[in-house]
């Protein structure tokens, strides 16, 4: 039963994480309030689990959609230290402590999202509006 | 174009092109401080994926639209090679920190990758502004569940 529960958790964060939207940010609190697997596992398993589906998915855009690589290029080098920084700091930081920030984190990150979604749909809403006024006129 | 048509088009805050992101930064020509803005922000996506193990990706997208302007689509093909490196290399770490449990962590990986591909080409049509809402809505959910299973027991 657990295996089958693990899969399924997979699956929703992959088809998430495939539409774009950050599958990781749904596949750990998954993981940590259904699943009991403590915060700094889920974390690893979401880490290690985005590699392969990254790669393929990865080989799927380049012939589909384009890579910008100097972007790429741009963000990762600097991203690269503080990620390996930061991953080397877990140890020193407890389970619990981990979980509050990663919560915090999540909530910040919902809420802005959110805000920035809603936000795009009322202009694309008025600009729908303020081109049939002009046609209509 | 009519009197009326001016009226409104003039009055409402819409008379400009909001489909995209008309942010004060992507009209500034100033490329050497954009770079700059790049490499800092491009240091907090590395935080939140070596400290948090995700939640990076959703933080480059903006990067790679607001600040380099990048085309939506082409964002997010870019975000996903940018995660690569960096999951890799915080991946590796976690491993060597013991923090990984092999069975549970390749049952999972299994199912990200048949989820990534159901996600990438079935659910692709899905992918709109109302879905987008649920899922914000459920990740302040689970943040807020976090919560308080940490300080309700």
């Amino acid at each position: 039963m657990q295996i089958f529960l693990l899969i399924l958790a997979g699956i929703i964060g992959g088809i998430i994480g495939g539409m774009g939207m950050g599958g990781g940010t749904l596949l750990i609190p998954i993981l940590t309030i259904f699943l009991n697997v403590p915060q700094k596992n889920a974390q690893a398993i979401n880490l290690v689990a985005f590699i392969p589906m990254a790669i393929i998915v990865t080989i799927i855009n380049i012939k589909r959609k384009g890579i910008d690589y100097k972007s790429v290029l741009l963000v990762a080098a600097p991203a690269l230290v503080t990620s390996v920084i930061s991953a080397l700091l877990v140890r020193k930081i407890s389970s619990k402590a981990l979980s509050i920030g990663f919560a915090i984190f999540l909530i910040i990150l919902g809420v802005t999202m959110m805000i920035d979604t809603m936000r795009k749909c009322i202009y694309a809403y008025m600009n729908k509006c303020k081109e049939e006024y002009i046609h209509n006129d | 174009m009519s009197n009326k048509a001016n009226t409104i088009h003039n009055s409402l805050p819409c008379d400009r092109d909001f489909s995209k992101k008309s942010f004060k930064l992507t009209q500034q020509k100033d490329k050497k401080g954009r770079i700059i803005l790049t490499v800092i922000a491009s240091l907090f996506v590395g935080v939140a994926n070596g400290l948090f193990g995700g939640g990076g990706g959703m933080l480059v997208i903006p990067i790679f639209t607001i600040l380099l302007g990048l085309e939506e689509k082409l964002a997010h093909s870019s975000a996903i090679l940018t995660i690569l490196p960096l999951s890799l290399v915080s991946g590796i770490v976690y491993i060597v920190q013991g923090n990984f449990s092999i069975p549970d962590g390749l049952w999972v990986g299994g199912g990200v990758i048949i989820g990534g591909l159901i996600g990438t080409f079935v659910m692709k049509k899905l992918s709109n502004n109302v879905l987008k809402i649920v899922f914000y809505t459920l990740m302040i959910i689970a943040g807020v569940s976090t919560l308080v299973k940490n300080f309700g027991g």
